[in-house]
């Protein structure tokens, strides 16, 4: 570490230059000749058997291009793990805002009328609003129990543990449903012809998820589709599952139509329609000594899934993975189920279960710790994952990790411990404002869980241009996380050359190979030791064609890039992934190496209550982490920032208000995310260890901090009222209703 | 309501437009003068990512009827760089990371260009009310208010 040239050093963003000139193109700023715009016309009921679809009177309906599910040519699905969510609603609806049939006209300001215009009938059938009534299977919305999945990963003996405890510790948490909020609402445009078949534009994620769904949907091969991801305003998982529909939407309108459409959501719109974060409920039962050692526990978990399974399966695997924390457990259970309702479905979001298992344990072991008598930092201290223990999958930590080395680091810069005791000291005497700090240790997997990048099977791929730059090919995609800035930092360190000299090849499924999602804080760790060792053979083949000798210059480099391609045509290396030596992984047990490596982290929330208005404010914010190598310090900086302020939204602003099934409050005015007057200074610490499997050492560092804030900052609301709250996000109205009436903080919020 | 005539001064450039009355002032440079730089996040005057200067004082375009903005000046995010020379605000927000998705960027940058010119050497007070009507979901606004009081610190050496 510390001898590379580009690798750890704050580059400029690649395309940084062009988004400060607002030159930077996203799909709204796009426009093809005779473009068509799309709408889409969905349910106004959650559940229920479609009677009929009538266009109504004063709208010229022969000007504009209709479809429903009858105009599909292939599967009417968008698929994904299984094949149960529909492109169009055909015969059922299943939630509220489902499409059923989608509307195209040259001039975009008909469309609201037109759509308004359209009236569907239906035989409304009972709906599934919460996880009991879904657990209670009466009405049976999904297969055939409302189960879309179910885990049970044990690790040692739970039923012989209970005898031994001193103590047992029990509790239940919940979280709620989070809007993405990305700048940029979700759009695509279509185009198609006979000959060239179909291209898709979009703001995405995963252009290959979209392509394998779009060729099921339209019954095209699969090199008459093609995917172009287009700079792409925001994501955070909310971009990975839906583009497939909404490109799936523009792709049947373009194809009966024959000429180009766009659909692009208004605010309102994204946020009624598109996924969120799965709202959890997680129960704790503990043994432990009176010492405070965690003899053992069994831990249940739901997650609200919505109407469809969609990503539901993966994300309570990592729910169910994360589930134990950053500690040593000799024995635990961990039994998981993500249930159907009727809510439009739950997908990906930063973190992908993980936030909802952390905050769960982070709570619980403040409790545990009031339960003993002991402070919280130390009750964690003694329980903390060391070299040569086990996770809960079983999984032999041999990393040289420090845990302890994170927690002293993340106490001291906080000043954790007069604070505490000021604080406490301070709040007997405060009847306005009391003040608390809390902490929150956590752990987050890199890349795919278990088998999973085993089955991707990912290919990068890099060559060289005509003028002889180097060029990354991945279908890995920029949207703000700074894929294109540390890709091609890795290429130019590996190939000995200038980071100007490298580029980005178009993130267009008919140029790249699959490189596999840019989801699971994938992109760095598996996605940059592929792009490293493509850089070796590029490098490799040049020196081995005579053309360049080893102690070159970038001109060098590039003048015998140039002179390979015009001598031979191409110049191209490969690489495809390997799994790291010594991972396995038993899908039927959940046993074995859940990830390659993990990122580890220690958050410490500093907040103020306000026991008037029972407003809270975070007035500091320190994060300390380990995630190996650090690639480009400004980015990685600003990940971690941007989480933790997600994650503070999360907690304490963000809540989705729900009516049979429908979002209520869908815009920014109701729908609240911290501005730059709600963010405390947040303080960001690395413990550089380049102990990542990642080219140069990296690790996974996008989700890891959305885990921390929110069981960060109910302890420290705990620290300063005194009260514990165990459900997020915790709104003032909530912490009224809890302090005065005595009610739960979370009613159910199911009209 | 039928189109009408109207003339605005769009970064310097004197520009006319054949439009309705109620045609948001956001619509207007997108559409009608392709100025894409400027951004639709909410359409309710929410976020700011439409935010652009009117004779110099800083409006959520997507809330202003063109109608409203006839003969103004305006000055959008790609006015902000003269000749190919970035703003020293674009400049900071680069070097900083301000900008991730970029979504927010333009109508994070006008208004810090605005907060600037109203006031050369804000604190970080200043910084984040001036910032305030402008929503950021990708940085957490560190990286956006180091920029800004970067931008203050270029702008004074330039000056020197
Ligand atoms: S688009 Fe104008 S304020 Fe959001
Ligand atoms: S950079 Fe993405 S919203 Fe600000």
């Amino acid at each position: 570490m510390g001898q590379e040239r580009i690798v750890g050093k704050p580059v400029l963003r690649k395309e940084g230059v062009a988004k400060v000139c607002g030159r930077a193109q996203y799909i709204d700023d796009l426009t093809l000749p005779e473009m068509l715009y799309g709408a889409t016309v969905r349910s106004s009921i959650a559940r229920g058997r479609i009677l009929g679809i009538e266009f109504g009177v004063g709208v010229p309906w022969d000007e504009f291009v209709i479809v429903t599910a009858t105009d599909i040519p292939g599967e009417n699905e968008i698929a994904l793990i299984n094949h149960d969510w529909p492109c169009l609603a055909a015969e059922f609806v299943n939630h509220p805002e489902e499409p059923i049939a989608l509307l195209a006209h040259p001039d975009r300001h008909l469309l609201p009328k037109a759509v308004a215009a359209v009236r569907v009938t239906y035989e409304e059938w009972p709906a599934v609003f919460s996880m009991e009534e879904s657990e209670r299977a009466d009405p049976v919305v999904w297969g055939k129990d409302n189960v879309f999945k179910s885990f049970l990963m044990e690790k040692g003996d739970v039923d012989a543990m209970w005898s031994q405890a001193d103590r047992v510790v029990e509790g239940e948490y919940a979280t709620g449903a989070q809007e993405h909020l990305y700048i940029e609402n979700n759009g695509a445009i279509a185009a198609y012809s006979a000959d060239e078949g179909l291209t898709v534009w979009g703001s995405l994620q995963c252009p290959f998820y979209v392509h394998k769904s779009l060729v099921k949907m339209t019954g095209l091969p699969e090199e008459k589709v093609r995917i172009v991801q287009v700079e792409t305003g925001g994501a955070f998982g909310g971009k990975e599952d839906y583009p497939s529909m909404i490109g799936a939407h523009a792709a049947l309108l373009a194809m009966k139509s024959g000429k180009p459409v766009k659909i692009v959501y208004d605010r309102a719109e994204d946020m009624a329609a598109t996924t969120k974060r799965h709202p959890s409920r997680v129960r704790h039962r503990t043994a432990v000594t009176s010492d405070g050692k965690l003899l053992g526990a069994e831990i249940e978990i739901a997650l609200d899934g919505g109407a469809y399974s969609t990503l539901s399966a993966t994300v309570l695997s990592r729910a169910t993975i994360h589930a134990g924390g950053p500690y040593h457990w000799p024995n635990i259970r961990v039994r998981s189920k993500a249930l159907a309702t009727n809510y439009p479905p739950h997908g990906a979001f930063r973190g992908f279960g993980a936030p909802q298992s952390l905050f769960a344990i982070e709570r619980h072991m403040d409790h545990i710790a009031e339960a003993l008598g002991i402070a919280p930092d130390e009750l964690r201290r003694r329980n903390l994952l060391k070299p040569g223990q086990t996770t809960t999958t079983g999984q032999l930590i041999q990393e040289d990790i420090d845990l302890e080395r994170l927690m002293d680091r993340a106490l001291a810069e906080s000043d954790y411990h007069a604070k505490r005791e000021r604080f406490a000291r301070e709040n007997a005497g405060a009847r306005m404002k009391k003040k608390g700090i809390g902490l929150a240790a956590f752990l987050h997997g890199s890349g795919f869980t278990g088998s999973g990048e085993r089955y991707l099977n990912s290919l990068a791929a890099m060559d060289v241009t005509a003028e002889g730059k180097a060029r990354v090919l991945v279908s890995s995609t920029e949207f703000g996380q700074g894929t294109n800035t540390i890709l091609c930092q890795i290429a130019a360190e590996t190939l000995g050359i200038d980071y100007d000299a490298v580029e980005m090849g178009p993130p267009d499924t008919s140029v790249v190979p699959n490189t596999g999602p840019t989801v699971a804080s994938r992109t760095s760790m598996v996605v940059g030791k592929l792009v490293h060792s493509a850089a070796v053979g590029l490098k490799k083949t040049l020196l081995a064609s005579g053309l360049l000798h080893e102690g070159y210059a970038t001109d060098e480099f590039v003048l015998a890039a140039r002179t390979y391609v015009t001598q031979h045509g191409t110049l191209r290396a490969e690489s495809r992934y390997e799994a790291p030596p010594g991972v396995h992984w038993d899908d039927q047990q959940y046993r074995g190496e859940a990830y390659a490596a993990y990122a580890w982290a220690v958050y410490v929330a500093e907040v103020t209550v306000d026991m008037a208005t029972y407003g809270v404010v975070v007035d500091d914010f320190v994060a300390v982490q380990e995630v190996g190598r650090v690639l480009n310090p400004v980015l990685a900086t600003g990940q971690i920032e941007g989480g933790v302020a997600q994650g503070i939204g999360w907690a304490l602003y963000e809540k989705v208000v729900w009516g049979r099934g429908r979002m209520q409050n869908n815009q920014m005015t109701n729908y609240i995310i911290p501005t730059s007057q709600d963010i405390p200074p947040i303080r960001v610490f690395f413990e550089e260890r380049p102990l990542g499997h990642g080219a140069y050492g990296a690790k996974g560092i996008g989700e890891l901090p959305m885990d921390g804030p929110a069981p960060a900052i109910l302890n420290a609301i705990a620290h300063a009222t005194g009260k514990q709250f165990d459900c997020v996000p915790l709104l003032p109205e909530d912490m009224f209703r809890a302090m005065t009436v005595g009610e739960p903080a979370q009613e159910a919020v199911v009209l | 309501m039928s189109v009408q005539h109207y003339s605005l001064v769009v970064n310097g450039e004197l520009k006319r437009v054949a439009t309705h009355p109620m045609a948001r002032l956001l619509d207007v440079l997108r559409c009608d003068l392709l100025l894409t730089g400027t951004k639709e996040g909410c359409g309710e005057g929410e976020c700011g990512a439409c935010s652009v200067l009117l004779n110099g004082e800083l409006v959520n375009s997507c809330l202003i009827p063109v109608a409203q903005a006839d003969g103004a000046e305006i000055e959008t995010v790609e006015g902000l760089g003269a000749n190919e020379q970035l703003h020293a605000v674009q400049r900071a927000f680069l070097e900083c990371g301000g900008a991730q998705c970029g979504m927010c960027t333009p109508g994070m940058l006008v208004a810090s260009a605005h907060l600037l010119r109203k006031n050369p050497h804000p604190d970080l007070a200043a910084i984040r009310e001036g910032l305030n009507g402008n929503l950021c979901r990708c940085t957490g606004y560190m990286r956006i208010f180091e920029a800004v009081e970067r931008a203050v610190t270029s702008v004074g050496e330039e000056r020197a």
